[in-house]
């Protein structure tokens, strides 16, 4: 349907080349930011890309920690996609979790219950699906580091947790697009948490500033890692690609550094 | 396809403009935010109309000096003037104390006087029979801007009336076991205030000072804090209220300091300068008159996705005739090391160096 070309994002993310199976069937993807550039209009645009006419099938469960649906409605609107009509056909899910608090008095069993539902309900969720769209379902968290606080700081909450729903992409082909902040953890002595996180991802997207400081054209630099990435030939390789990126209201710009005119 | 009534194209038009505010210290915003002052009028311009409503703003304290009070006491003051509830909390046995070195908002006469230079020098650019109406925009917009946002007089108290009563409610964070008698106070504070799409009966501001102090047992409870300013900011969100909390990034683990600093909307820090470092006086124009710097980490985007990107970060606090807070752009002195006056720096921020010099 939609011919147009490919940007850099999609292109490293091997979108553009098969629309089924959908390219991140499986897949854990892991967007890393930071204080100074915000990695939350890959999530975007992950969004609106899952939930593009080109793939009827695709459902997406969003567990929303930081932001309420107002926010992501009116920013996805203007990408050209409506949250709200979507929630309407069944396709999109909107889990709001600002105030999910695990109770502080109650020992370990509660603070894990809180998240024990919360995987019962993505996981009787996605069983509820039509047919078709069971095996295409994409759970997206935004972000990981506030699980963490929700959960008190016992990060191998968190971890089961997000254990739990990879099991979910391997036995039923979801994917998993989580959003976090990568500073917090450079910083911490043993990142025990972060390493074990990412032994589990597929693909990595890195957002950063660039070396040279502020720019008004260029907000800052992507890295793509994409392990397992499947090419036109369909042999699977690893990929590396590192490009720019300027976000604007209703798209995002990627291009190569020195390339803008 | 569906019957009901959900808009399919994704362009919606902003409504909000019908609603704004019969109350006078909000204005609006784009992508259906709104903006109320931070009580310092370049700090305003700066962040691009103030602080948006519901955000969160996190000021980070240096040990050598107060500065971040300055921020935090024309917060306040500006609340207050324009009738809006307070909450102060802080790590003092009396919080109620400080209310009293809170600024008054300078009298017209003074205002207008600071204003009509740089208006002046604008008017002469004006073909004389258009100079008429230019003159009548400087009025509206001078009396519509004294709405939104005062001059403070750093050296006039505020009037008793403003906040005797009950209009300004005082914790003291000081002895608190944890931090749920503060999350308590800030829910009943902020239930005034509930956001009903577009209407606005009232709002509210939160001052919390030094957040993680030492002298408070708050301070070693990490996650407890953490978990005090999620629910603030995720509270604040659904409330016509904005909060500022200040906290000494030293006496934070680096990691904790990003978790905080990521929880922020609006993120800024001050700096004091060191008196008499001659290094710094000759790199810098107006160094003398300097009292610290100000940096803006992060600015809100509420309802969008695109980063605001300023032109300078790093501003000099300076106080104009020791009453009025201004913050300039950083200026490098010129090389044969006089000081001199500074390239066209009054009263602008993060404009151009240029403005207000006229070059032939």
């Amino acid at each position: 349907m939609e011919n147009r070309a490919l940007n850099l994002l999609e292109e490293a993310l091997g979108l553009g080349y098969q629309t089924d199976p959908w390219p991140l069937r499986g897949k854990v993807v892991l967007i890393e930011d930071c204080v100074e550039t915000s990695g939350c209009f890959v999530l975007h645009q992950l969004l609106k890309r899952t939930l593009s006419s080109q793939s009827p099938n695709n459902t997406v469960i969003f567990l929303a920690f930081s932001h309420p649906l107002s926010h992501y409605d009116r920013i996805l609107r203007k990408l050209g996609c409506n949250l709200v009509a979507q929630r309407e056909n069944g396709r999109f899910f909107f889990f709001d979790m600002l105030k999910l608090l695990c109770p502080d008095e109650k020992e370990e069993r509660n603070g894990k219950g809180g998240f024990i539902s919360l995987y019962w309900k993505i996981q009787n969720t996605i069983r509820a699906l039509p047919e078709n769209n069971k095996n295409h379902a994409t759970i997206m968290i935004d972000d990981m580091s506030l699980m963490e606080v929700a959960a008190h700081g016992s990060s191998d909450h968190v971890l089961d947790f997000m254990h739990y729903c990879h099991t979910l992409t391997s036995e039923l082909g979801c994917s998993l697009i989580t959003l976090n902040h990568e500073d917090i953890y450079t910083s911490m002595e043993r990142p025990a948490f972060m390493l074990q996180i990412k032994y589990l991802v597929d693909v990595l997207i890195k957002a950063e500033p660039l070396a040279t400081g502020l720019a008004a054209d260029v907000h800052g630099q992507l890295t793509v890692l994409n392990w397992g990435f499947c090419n036109v030939k369909g042999s699977s390789n690893n990929k590396i690609s590192n490009f720019h990126f300027k976000v604007k209201e209703n798209s995002v710009e990627y291009f190569y550094p020195g390339t803008r005119t | 396809m569906a019957a009901t009534k959900t808009r399919i194209s994704s362009f919606s038009r902003n409504i909000s403009a019908v609603s704004a505010p019969q109350l006078p210290g909000i204005k609006c915003g784009p992508n259906g935010t709104f903006f109320v002052s931070s009580g310092i009028p370049d700090l305003d311009k700066i962040l691009g109309g103030g602080f948006a409503l519901g955000s969160l703003v996190m000021i980070m304290e240096d040990a050598e000096a107060p500065h971040h009070m300055l921020l935090l006491r024309n917060f306040m003051s500006q609340g207050l003037v324009q009738n809006q509830p307070l909450l102060y909390a802080s790590p003092a046995k009396d919080p109620r104390g400080f209310l009293g070195t809170l600024p008054c908002p300078s009298s017209s006469k003074d205002e207008k006087s600071r204003n009509h230079d740089t208006e002046q020098e604008k008017g002469l650019r004006i073909a004389w029979q258009y100079k008429k109406y230019f003159s009548e925009n400087i009025d509206d917009h001078k009396d519509s801007k004294q709405e939104f946002c005062n001059d403070f007089d750093l050296r006039k108290p505020l009037e008793r009336h403003f906040y005797s009563g009950q209009r300004v409610d005082c914790v003291s964070i000081k002895d608190s076991p944890n931090p749920a008698t503060l999350h308590d106070r800030c829910a009943t504070f902020l239930a005034q205030f509930p956001r009903n799409d577009g209407s606005f009966s009232c709002m509210g501001r939160i001052a919390i000072q030094s957040l993680c102090a030492p002298q408070c047992e708050l301070s070693n409870m990490d996650w407890d804090i953490l978990s005090f300013i999620r629910s603030l900011k995720s509270m604040l969100r659904s409330a016509n209220a904005v909060s500022i909390i200040t906290f000494p990034p030293s006496l934070l683990s680096p990691s904790f300091c990003k978790r905080w600093q990521h929880m922020a909307d609006v993120l800024l820090s001050v700096k004091a300068i060191p008196d008499e470092d001659k290094e710094l006086g000759k790199l810098l124009t107006g160094y003398q008159d300097m009292v610290g710097f100000l940096n803006v980490h992060k600015i809100a985007r509420i309802n969008t996705q695109v980063p605001m990107i300023l032109e300078a970060t790093t501003f000099s606090i300076k106080l104009q005739k020791r009453r009025f807070i201004v913050l300039e752009c950083l200026n490098q002195a010129p090389i044969d090391g006089s000081s001199g006056t500074s390239y066209g720096t009054s009263g602008g921020c993060s404009g151009s160096s240029k403005s207000g010099a006229l070059d032939f």
